[in-house]
């Protein structure tokens, strides 16, 4: 049988050598994540500035997927508006379902590299951890 | 006939095995053989009617397959009588009626209840709602690293105040198996009752109630080659008989009034509702298949598996083997790390290849802790396993670092 792996390049490069991951000074917004199933965990942490996220990290444990997923969400969102980071998580929400056009799945840059995980029903929880994480951070501030 | 013809006479017998896929992930589950299915569908067939109601002969047949079914199971395992054997869904439904039955009339504020760290979920997670809802301790039984349970371990948990300790027979993570009997002595001594999770041991060895000791015994038939859903729990009569129902309804009573109910003796005390009679069925045909194949056959196999796999696993590098360093402590069970990949990855990753292995925290997560780890994979034999398989295992793993980015 192939091995056939959606461990590509991009998802053990964010796994081994993130860009995100470590504890965030002064954020304005911590969440934590978990996944019950597998045990993977993530703690976000948001620095949000007139509408616009300048900065943000995350500390966790968890499979690759968990992992590199919550890093490359990260690396799209920081510089965004609150708006544009709700449409992507939109976006990739959609993608995963299969959902998404090419040209949307062009707009999520580096996390279209998960897009194979929507075949894969275990494994889809992991890499939507850190969107959901972010799409609750995101009600909470719109409460504040 | 050599032993890989034998082995493949026994695949046959498994409509699921094939060359396809490498099950070894026999802990959680094991396959069916052909006459346990066949055995299911016959009494379906043949002899289906509601057990104890009717006064005809199909409801009679149904009755006599359900309680012949009980007298194999007590055979299997040495009980004193048929009506020590109760029918449960599994393990768990068997130590959570035994820990609420029980635990209501025994347990006071102050007792106390012995659990080890390495208890599954289902003989951890009863005990500790009990002894929240009565006001007793929970004490902690700590085994060696390997899972071996020594004296002093024993004697650090034990006091004037045990009740009742519970502790699993064969760790469903480290594989060792304890000293049962050794350890009954021990907690009689002490004036507690032994509880065995044999979810585990039942499975791969042959245990007797009378040599274990044990007060209670419980197991699931999924675990050995019966179907799922039905799940024994073993207990001494004089404990049964005091003990009140754990769920209430039909079939469990003798007499029913408006303000006043008296029970029905024991085993139905316990089996309200309508029974699970094809599980038992089933349970019944595994428990032959069983006795048929062998113990010796069976043991050996599993013996020679687990090694050919342990120093198979000992010479790539990276992967942390949990438990006792000795193969003998293993019984068919290998709980691994592997470095800087996490278990969800690793067992994808196998998975992909058709390799079927386990991957998080087993439903013990207090061993988890105590062994300082978060989550793990395991790799599992049953007697129908191969070396081939084994080899097949082998190799992928070998393959899991270099695939997730780290280099030679």
């Amino acid at each position: 049988m192939e091995n056939k792996t959606f461990y590509n390049e991009v998802v053990t490069d964010h796994n081994m050598h993130p860009l995100h991951k470590h504890e965030l000074e002064d954020p304005d917004i911590v969440l934590d994540g978990v996944n019950p199933s597998c045990g993977d965990e993530i703690s976000l942490g948001l620095k949000v500035s007139d509408g616009v996220i300048t900065d943000g990290a995350f500390i966790g444990d968890g499979c690759a997927v968990s992992q590199a997923s919550a890093d490359i969400m990260l690396e799209l969102v920081i510089g965004r508006t609150i708006d544009e980071a709700k449409h992507l998580s939109k976006l990739f929400l959609k993608m995963i379902k299969s959902e998404a056009t090419p040209e949307e799945i062009e707009e999520l840059e580096e996390a279209g590299a998960l897009e194979d995980i929507s075949h894969m029903p275990a494994r889809v929880k992991c890499a939507v951890l850190g969107w959901h994480t972010l799409e609750e951070m995101i009600k909470r501030l719109d409460r504040m | 006939m050599t032993m890989d013809t034998k082995i493949n006479e026994y695949r046959k017998m498994f409509p699921l095995l094939s060359d396809d896929i490498a099950y070894l992930d026999n802990a959680a589950t094991t396959q069916k053989p052909e006459c346990v299915l066949d055995a299911v569908r016959k009494y379906y067939e043949r002899d289906n009617a509601n057990p104890f109601r009717g006064v005809y002969d199909l409801s009679e047949r149904a009755t006599e397959s359900y309680e012949n079914a009980r007298k194999a199971v007590a055979d299997f395992i040495g009980a004193g009588s048929s009506s020590e054997i109760v029918f449960v869904r599994n393990a768990t439904e068997a130590l959570n009626l035994l820990a609420y039955s029980w635990c209501e009339d025994n347990i006071s504020e102050g007792d106390e209840i012995v659990v080890s760290v390495m208890e599954h979920h289902s003989d951890f997670l009863p005990w500790k709602y009990m002894a929240e809802k009565k006001g007793a301790k929970l004490v902690r039984l700590e085994p060696e690293k390997s899972g071996a349970v020594t004296d002093e371990a024993l004697d650090r948990a034990l006091s004037g105040k045990t009740k009742i300790v519970a502790l699993t027979q064969v760790s469903n993570v480290l594989g060792y198996a304890n000293d049962m009997a050794h350890i009954a002595e021990r907690i009689h001594e002490n004036g507690a009752l032994f509880v065995v999770d044999g979810a585990q041991s039942v499975p791969h060895m042959k245990v007797d109630v009378k040599q274990l000791g044990c007060d209670f015994l419980a197991f699931s038939g999924h675990k050995m080659y019966a179907p799922m859903g039905i799940g024994v729990l073993y207990g001494k009569m004089e404990h049964l008989e005091k003990m009140r129902p754990f769920m209430y309804g039909g079939e469990m009573i003798q007499t029913v009034h408006w303000d006043r109910v008296t029970y029905a003796e024991v085993p139905h005390r316990f089996e309200a509702g309508t029974v699970n009679v094809s599980g038992a069925v089933g349970l019944s045909e595994a428990i032959s298949f069983i006795n048929n194949t062998g113990w010796e056959f069976i043991r050996s196999r599993e013996a020679l598996l687990t090694k050919k796999a342990m120093e198979g696993m000992k010479q790539i590098p990276g992967i942390g083997i949990l438990g006792s360093e000795k193969v003998q402590d293993h019984e068919g069970i290998i709980t691994f790390t592997v470095d800087g990949v996490h278990p969800h990855d690793v067992a994808d990753i196998l998975g992909k290849s058709g390799v079927c292995i386990r991957a998080g925290h087993h439903c013990a997560q207090p061993l988890m802790d105590f062994l300082g780890v978060k989550s793990t994979n395991r790799v599992s034999f049953a007697f129908y396993n191969t070396e081939e398989e084994v080899d097949r295992f082998l190799n992928e793993l070998s393959k899991v670092r270099g695939l997730m980015g780290y280099g030679e």
